[in-house]
């Protein structure tokens, strides 16, 4: 049974890597047809490097995302401690309104933000609205609910005294956060924002309803490009996009291993207090 | 008398529609140490948040120094609170803990040094400065806590049951120290507590509450030899509470027998409750005895014998330490200064009765009372078992 297992998530794994690890030693292929393995080379990166299209989207699309998860990360944990100061009630719903957005499907999310930028834009009579400002809206939008949902555990662990110890000692509401409450909740805020950073950079379906001709960014353009055969320096950009996020993952998971270990630790020492209740 | 500091003026608090304290008046002098003491529910940590600014009551004044402070925020207000679960900051050490106060109030940096290392002193911890506080024990965690908390000197320190974590042997210590820090300083303590034994010895004065209404206010003595009704009597103490009727000043009439007493001030024939503390009753041959009754149970507890003795159908807890044993007939004897008489209030027949009596009925059952950490190993543990 045991052996079952073990063989059964290596298959899986497998399926669930091979299409990336195809695309990988694609990319080292000198030929043109994927299917046949001629000659080990790095051309296709030098190429890519080389390339004057892609490269200026590829940095679009990192502005983007920089921007879009700082922006996100700020307005979300903003939001996150304004809900967990609710009432149970009212907290209850505004988790429910929050996760709504991460269960509908992006086509209708992408439609429907691209109406609403085409009514706004008949209302202020501005003709081609769909820029850089809708795309980064749009993906402030949708990278908001991670960071609420990373963010809202942190403070619920937190012991909600830390708060009024820091105003006990002479902490303003806003001085008592950022001198003790930001420490606590640190953890959350990161992987919130890690993860709005990786949601960003590889959107398709919604910002393709809402990218202006001025500013593309790369996923989108390379959409364009697969309705023609594919040049292997595309294959050689997804690896490294798929290496980025790899690695991405990697610190955000090794983040939280550490952080797990902290909770754990203080857990022993304070004994009673409570932890991941 | 030292002068009046803090005063709560008709304090109502409800949260929703549950009334929480119901029109509390209560002063504080300065230099007291001033104990709220109930079960959990009464209302005592509600009336410590008021005065440390985190709640605002639904009616009513708090006055600091004969200025109202109802809308001054908690960092504004010259009180320090203790928190029960200590509530030290996890990313700073014990240094950068009990200076937290002094940098936010930007004294200045040498002077922040000298007054740290003061109060460091003060609680025994020299030569933990550098240590976080999650490497410390309970009763070091503890110290943190109060030297942080006076370190700024303020006017008052709210203790919401600080030694509530901490082992028998610990709290003891704890007790004493606390005592001494507070008459070192020469500050207010307002000290919330559910356990009488820790009101009666630390307090200048005990508030005894129930049900968000003040119970009794009084010195430790007072507290316990007057109590004001069968609650009183009952939660500060064990109690055997009879009904009675006063028949005159000074005697009165239970179990058929005329007693005579010290208490006066009574109406002719008015229905009473009768306390007697198990600990004044003298056991005597059944002869010589005002009273005779059974012997049903027997308990060590150490100093004394915990005796139940059956008085026609209605049980008592006698404390003596001579041993006797089950099914042996005694007579006691009670002179006027071992019984106290009560006015009857509404809780009356509720407490003092020891007919369910078990071994355990010292241990209060509050929930509050039991680490969350421990109850969780022990499910944990139950787990692995399965």
């Amino acid at each position: 049974m045991r052996r079952f297992n073990k063989i059964f998530t290596v298959v899986v794994l497998l399926f669930l890597y091979i299409p990336m690890i195809v695309l990988a030693v694609g990319s080292f292929n000198s030929g043109m047809d994927i299917a046949v393995f001629k000659d080990f080379t790095l051309d296709n990166y030098h190429e890519l490097f080389s390339d004057g299209v892609l490269l200026p989207l590829l940095l679009n699309s990192v502005i983007v995302a920089v921007i879009a998860s700082a922006i996100a990360t700020v307005l979300g944990t903003a939001a996150a401690i304004g809900i967990n100061s609710m009432s149970p009630k009212l907290r209850k719903l505004s988790m429910s309104i929050t996760n709504i957005p991460m269960t509908n499907p992006e086509i209708v999310t992408g439609v429907s933000l691209a109406l609403l930028f085409a009514f706004v834009g008949t209302l202020l009579k501005i003709n081609n609205i769909l820029g850089f400002a809708t795309l980064l809206i749009a993906h402030v939008t949708f990278c908001l609910p991670y960071v609420i949902l990373s963010v809202m555990p942190k403070l619920h662990q937190m012991d909600p005294n830390l708060n009024e110890a820091a105003q006990d000692l002479g902490c303003t509401p806003v001085q008592a956060f950022f001198k003790v409450v930001i420490h606590e909740i640190t953890p959350g805020i990161i992987s919130g924002a890690l993860m709005s950073f990786t949601m960003s950079l590889d959107d398709f379906v919604i910002s393709y309803f809402v990218y202006g001709p001025k500013f593309v960014t790369l996923p989108v353009e390379i959409y364009n490009y697969t309705k023609k055969p594919l040049h292997p320096k595309i294959y050689a950009l997804f690896t490294l996009l798929f290496a980025v996020i790899l690695i991405v993952m990697v610190v955000m998971n090794l983040l939280q291993a550490k952080d797990e270990k902290r909770v754990r630790d203080n857990k022993k020492a304070f004994g009673r207090k409570k932890v991941g209740a | 008398m030292s002068k009046e500091l803090i005063r709560l003026v008709n304090c109502k608090m409800a949260f929703d529609d549950e009334i929480v304290l119901d029109d509390i008046n209560l002063y504080f002098n300065d230099k007291e140490f001033l104990t709220l003491l109930g079960p959990s529910g009464c209302g005592k940590t509600t009336t410590l948040r008021i005065i440390g600014g985190f709640i605002k009551p639904t009616s009513g004044d708090v006055m600091f120094d004969g200025v109202r402070i109802n809308d001054v925020p908690p960092h504004k207000r010259k009180v320090n609170t203790v928190f029960q679960k200590y509530a030290l900051f996890p990313h700073l050490d014990v240094y950068e803990n009990v200076a937290f106060g002094l940098r936010i109030a930007k004294v200045p940096v040498e002077e922040i040094d000298e007054r740290v290392t003061e109060m460091l002193e003060i609680v025994s911890l020299k030569g933990f400065e550098n240590r976080r506080v999650a490497q410390l024990s309970g009763g070091q965690q503890q110290r943190v806590a109060i030297a942080r908390a006076l370190v700024n000197r303020p006017k008052v320190l709210l203790l919401d049951e600080p030694l509530g974590a901490l082992d028998l042997r610990l709290r003891k210590d704890m007790q004493n120290e606390l005592k001494r820090i507070q008459q070192a300083m020469g500050i207010t303590f307002i000290y919330v507590t559910h356990d009488q034994e820790e009101a009666l010895s630390m307090s200048d004065t005990v508030v005894v509450m129930d049900k968000g209404r003040i119970q009794q206010i009084g010195t430790p003595e007072d507290i316990y030899n007057e109590p004001k009704n069968a609650f009183v009597a009952d939660f500060i103490g064990e109690s055997n509470i009879l009904d009675g009727v006063m028949l005159e000043d000074r005697l009165v009439k239970f179990f058929g027998r005329r007693f005579k007493c010290v208490d006066a001030g009574f109406e002719k024939n008015e229905p009473v409750d009768v306390v007697i503390r198990p600990e004044d009753i003298d056991i005597v041959p059944p002869d010589n005895g005002h009273l005779c009754g059974t012997v049903t149970s027997v308990t060590f507890k150490g100093v004394h014998y915990d005796t139940i003795v059956d008085f026609k159908g209605f049980k008592w807890l006698i404390q003596t330490t001579d041993y006797h044993s089950v099914g042996e007939y005694i007579g006691i004897r009670l002179e006027p200064e071992d019984i106290h008489i009560m006015h009857k209030s509404e809780y009356s027949g509720m407490f003092g009765d020891y007919s369910s009596y078990s071994a355990e009925y010292d241990e209060m059952d509050d929930p509050d009372l039991y680490p969350e950490g421990e109850e969780e190993t022990a499910a944990e543990e139950s787990e692995d078992e399965d």
